[in-house]
């Protein structure tokens, strides 16, 4: 299975994960400052910005869209409860 | 001041202010979480300037009947251009589609954050309204409403409204209290003060870093008068509740420490002293990191309120639970229950415990703090019944683990996603 390298740039950690895992299975297990509120691309608490590797993720649903463009989010922000990581990335939290 | 001013119809509150709200004597619950021993009140107001008149909020459904025929007695709603609400709680926009349909031609007022719930709550995408901000202004004429945008207290959509040429606050929840009493004025009223605090301590106590924000635009203006949508109408010493509000909301413990010191929570229950072993070494392990302070709790030996007010001000909570029956014991849960009378979010958390065959508590303890929103940097620790010498190594490096990020210094690591699930 692919692997990719999921960085946080918050708390200086890095795991390897299969390609397609999504951030937010990640995120919490390693304490990053990363926080949840719907878990379901509703309420945009997750908001987190990519510092690199933003070709590595899968392409935002149309909710992710509609949510990420409600709170007037920059190109390089994702919904860390939608985004699968597909290959190497390094986030933080955009809040 | 008065003695007894009746409130079978409406109430003047000053020359151009009349309250239209609501008596609920006999409710006795509120919201599920707050007890309401002599019922609560629904605070409507009517503003009356030269050119219009404004309505500020209005009540829950049930009590409708009151509100209308308290607004009919000092308007016609022919002449209604303004519908300000301050909060869409059901308890305050109970009666506004009814009282749009009466006064079509009314323009609805809200804060931004407000939209979105207007439509949930009413499920009438129908109802139009404006958006509105902090410092933007609505003429009656000679009167003049300002809005002041005071979100989360308590919830995302609250607002205040100032009517600037009589300097009256129309505050919605923040100021109010569940407290029933038809004299209305704080200085006719029985003793609220009990009420008051309550109401604080549950409704907004969680959301203090915002009443502070809110604080920030409410204490530079002139105030003659508070109008909360519940409770007595504050007109006696109004400055004092707000300085009572900065007070209540004002970290206590960086008074008394250098506001740098980070402080640690370790709680504990155990059974046979094995989790407590646990908690001691944690301690030790975290004391070697140093340039904290750090408490050692057995939930056994106190009360769940006390704790309550030590983690609201503590950066890092470490809960340790023996598993019984497959869950984590009764105290720990009484404990973690209490959380949501505060903000845990950002704290950093983690859990342990000793168990004897399949210590589930861990576990659970930590999807809790995570689902309080606390940053839960290492996999909770768990030992089956006695740990030995290694294991309590264990619980030492964890304690450095949990100190190290604590203080900003978190280990790197790169780690495969398949240990983050072995943990």
């Amino acid at each position: 299975m692919a692997k990719a390298i999921l960085t946080f740039a918050d708390i200086g950690v890095s795991v390897t994960v299969p390609a397609g895992t999504r951030i937010i299975e990640v995120s919490e297990k390693v304490g990053a400052g990363i926080v949840y509120g719907c878990r379901e691309s509703d309420c945009g608490t997750c908001l987190t910005e990519v510092i690199s590797g933003m070709e590595n993720l899968s392409e935002p649903s149309p909710i992710e869209r509609a949510t990420l463009a409600e709170h007037k989010a920059g190109a390089n922000m994702r919904l860390a409860c939608q985004t699968l990581v597909l290959g190497d990335a390094t986030i933080k939290p955009a809040i | 001041m008065s003695g007894h001013e009746a409130t079978a119809g409406p109430m003047a509150v000053t020359d151009r202010v009349h309250w239209i709200g609501a008596l609920d004597p006999k409710m006795r619950t509120f919201d599920v979480i707050l007890k309401t021993p002599n019922g609560t009140t629904y605070n409507a107001y009517l503003v009356r300037g030269s050119d219009g008149v404004a309505v500020i909020d209005t009540v829950k459904a049930e009590t409708a009947d009151q509100f209308f025929a308290r607004l009919e007695a000092v308007a016609d709603y022919a002449e209604i251009k303004v519908i300000v609400l301050n909060h869409l709680e059901p308890d305050h926009s109970g009666a506004l589609p009814e009282l749009m349909r009466r006064a079509p031609q009314a323009t609805l007022y809200i804060s931004d954050a407000a939209q979105l719930m207007l439509k949930a709550l009413l499920n009438n995408s129908d109802i139009a309204y404006t958006p509105v901000t902090t410092n933007d202004r609505v003429s009656l004429g000679d009167r003049t409403l300002r809005f002041l945008n005071t979100p989360y207290l308590h919830w995302p959509d609250t607002q205040c409204t100032y009517l600037e040429e009589e300097g009256v606050l129309f505050s919605g929840d923040v100021f109010g209290c569940h407290y029933c009493d038809e004299q209305l004025f704080n200085d006719s009223v029985g003793d609220f003060r009990f009420s008051f605090e309550y109401y604080y301590s549950h409704i907004m106590r969680p959301f203090k870093q915002y009443v502070l924000g809110a604080l920030e635009l409410i204490e530079p203006l002139q105030i003659n008068l508070i109008a909360p949508t519940h409770g007595p109408i504050l007109r006696d010493h109004p400055r004092h509740y707000i300085e009572r509000y900065r007070e209540l909301s004002t970290p206590h413990l960086h008074l008394e420490i250098d506001r740098d010191v980070k402080t640690m929570i370790i709680f504990y229950i155990s059974s046979y002293g094995n989790t407590m072993h646990m908690a001691e070494a944690i301690r030790d392990g975290a004391a070697e990191v140093g340039g904290f302070r750090i408490s050692l709790y057995d939930l056994e030996g106190g009360e769940v309120e006390p704790f309550v007010d030590l983690v609201e001000e503590a950066d890092a909570i470490l809960v340790g639970s023996p598993t019984i029956n497959g869950d984590a014991v009764k105290p720990v849960w009484d404990l973690l229950s209490s959380f949501a009378q505060i903000n845990v979010k950002g704290k950093v958390a983690g859990a342990f415990g000793s168990y004897g065959w399949s210590g589930e508590a861990v576990r659970m303890v930590e999807d809790r703090l995570r689902g309080l929103k606390m940053r839960v940097p290492a996999g909770g620790l768990r030992i089956k019944l006695i740990p030995s010498a290694d294991e309590l190594e264990n619980c030492r490096d964890y304690g450095r683990d949990i100190g190290s990020f604590l203080m900003g210094r978190p280990r790197a690591r790169e780690i495969d996603m398949s240990q983050l699930s072995a943990n």
